[in-house]
């Protein structure tokens, strides 16, 4: 399976005819991708601001923003430009130090999980050994920013947010490291490309959401409950909270959380899609279009056309599911503390348990249909 | 000497420095608050070390046992209980601390000694197992180090069954602290909508 743009070696080739060592190649390289990401990542943000605002509009028989450029679009920059020119309150009695990492704190965990998004076979920007596991461990950072900015708040709202924040992300970790858990024992690799490539067998048919469907229920609620989105939003809930651990925060500091919740969203949604509908896979196989239509798959042109495939399929999928978690928070009631901390416990780690069981038997039943 | 090996050279001497600096304030600082933060940055800097080493599983291991489990959930205890009040001054305070720090360093010591006398076994690139070391340690966990691992995972057992003995006072008619019966209102009751019994 090792075909594909290799965009790192060209440019190295590139650089190395102006007679440039591969070490130093190598370091002008690195930024690259990070950057890419990076800007992805926020382009990603505004706009699902954007759909965020029109899809509620819709929701609520509303327009919407619509003076902002076509249909709004322009309206996240303007949320963007008018949060970055806010003055930055730190309260009087709170503490500075740590009122300030804590957005930080929030932030740089979901940014670093990038790291494995695959968006072809080699457009991502490590191939990491640990792969997913990478991402479980940095999500599990999140919660001490959020208790830490919670605490330095020096507000019993903000601190009853953080603690509501930790205990829900304490207690969603477990299922939604189960449910990876599965899959990896279908995959017999950590790594986000082999997963992916693990499902581009028969296209559709071959996508782990019809191998996994327990495991991708489980998966998606955990992930909504991560991300903090309603019907989980509790560490926030305004009717209660005022704004929980975002009370007393304002300007950037403010923008920093909303900026991490958006990027963990889509985040998410991206590895739901690489976890469970096949990543960059398009629905028939690539392979298969190019023998119908007598194309060799190693052309320059044939690669150039199916990486951008891989790349519109893979946001396609996360856009989707982005589409789903915004209705789903337009449309449904929030749980009680008590009812979401027993959605966690009691029904969805046994039934994860249960699913890894079921996926091992399977596994050494039917070693051919569930990864040898 | 190249990019390489500097950049890991300059990594290694500011995540020590992270670790040093960061576990002489767990331990001296006034705010528990601010030791128990502490501590989540030492075992960060730590899984950065396993990553110099090229044990990027036990890194990534050690970031969600140590930071995401353990360390949350000290912060969370202290601030769950977290009352200011003045603390009552300790009559033999000067005496306790040269104790406390004459066995510190006693213990120290013993490390340092381990540390110049073992002889170390350096990995060579040729005998290095990176990636390969996920398989590697599983391989370990289902075979020679099997015991220990399921002694592990009893104890691990032994200790949530505690906290929910302790947890769950209806257990127990006694408290144990203090041997007076239960106040029974403290227990909870199966919850029950309030807005079933109106009518």
């Amino acid at each position: 399976m090792e075909y594909g743009l290799d965009l790192e070696y060209s440019f190295n080739e590139f650089l190395k005819g102006f007679g440039i060592s591969s070490e130093v190649a190598h370091i002008i390289w690195l930024p690259l991708p990070m950057l890419l990401v990076l800007v992805a990542a926020v382009v990603g943000v505004l706009v699902t601001v954007w759909l965020e605002r029109k899809i509620s509009a819709a929701a609520q028989q509303r327009i919407g923003p619509e003076y902002a450029g076509a249909l709004g679009v322009l309206q996240p920059i303007a949320d963007g430009l008018k949060l970055l020119v806010k003055e930055d309150i730190i309260p009087a009695k709170a503490d500075g130090i740590l009122f300030t990492a804590g957005p930080i704190l929030v932030l740089v965990p979901v940014i670093l999980s990038w790291l494995i998004v695959p968006f072809g076979q080699n457009l991502l920007i490590s191939n990491v050994g640990i792969g997913i596991f990478l991402w479980i461990a940095l999500s599990s950072i999140q919660p001490i920013g959020l208790l830490m900015s919670g605490y330095a708040s020096n507000n019993k709202y903000s601190l009853l947010g953080g603690l509501r924040a930790a205990a829900q992300s304490i207690s969603y970790e477990i299922p939604l490291a189960l449910s990876v858990l599965a899959i990896v024992l279908m995959t017999n690799s950590l790594s986000t490309i082999d997963i992916v490539n693990q499902q581009s067998g028969a296209g559709i048919l071959s996508w782990n959401i019809w191998r996994q469907p327990v495991g991708f229920i489980v998966f998606w609620i955990c992930a909504l409950a991560e991300c903090e989105r309603l019907p989980f939003d509790l560490p926030e809930a305004e009717e209660e909270l005022v704004a929980g651990y975002q009370t007393e925060y304002a300007g950037m500091k403010f923008a920093l959380f909303y900026l991490g919740s958006y990027i963990n969203l889509i985040l998410s949604a991206l590895l739901v899609s690489i976890l469970y509908l096949g990543g960059w896979g398009f629905p028939i196989p690539v392979e298969l279009i190019s023998k119908l239509l007598n194309l060799p798959i190693n052309t320059p042109f044939i690669q150039v056309f199916t990486a951008s495939i891989g790349i519109v399929m893979t946001v396609l999928k996360a856009y989707l599911l982005v589409f789903i978690a915004i209705l789903l928070r337009w449309t449904t009631p929030r749980v009680r503390i008590d009812q979401l901390l027993d959605l966690g416990w009691k029904f969805l780690l046994p039934i994860s348990l249960a699913n890894l069981l079921l996926t091992a038997g399977l596994k050494l039943a039917f070693p051919q249909f569930f990864g040898g | 000497m190249s990019i390489a090996i500097t950049t890991q050279i300059i990594c290694f001497t500011v995540l020590s420095l992270v670790v040093l600096v960061g576990a002489i304030g767990v331990v001296l600082l006034e705010s528990i608050v601010y030791s128990a933060f502490l501590l989540g940055g030492v075992f960060m800097s730590v899984a950065g070390l396993y990553l110099l080493l090229n044990a990027s599983f036990v890194a990534a291991a050690q970031v969600l046992v140590y930071v995401g489990a353990v360390n949350v959930l000290i912060i969370f205890a202290i601030m769950l209980v977290n009352k200011k009040e003045d603390l009552k001054p300790i009559n033999d305070i000067k005496s306790r601390r040269i104790i406390s720090t004459s066995i510190c360093v006693t213990l120290l010591s013993l490390l340092i000694r381990v540390d110049l006398t073992n002889v170390w076994s350096l990995a060579s690139p040729q005998n290095s197992i990176g990636e390969e070391s996920t398989i590697r340690i599983g391989e370990h966990l289902f075979s020679d180090y099997l015991l220990p691992f399921e002694v592990a995972s009893v104890l691990l057992l032994m200790a949530m069954i505690g906290a929910i003995v302790l947890a769950r006072r209806d257990v127990m008619s006694k408290d144990i602290a203090t041997g007076l019966p239960v106040d029974q209102e403290l227990i909870e009751k199966s919850s029950e909508p309030l807005l079933t019994n109106k009518n």
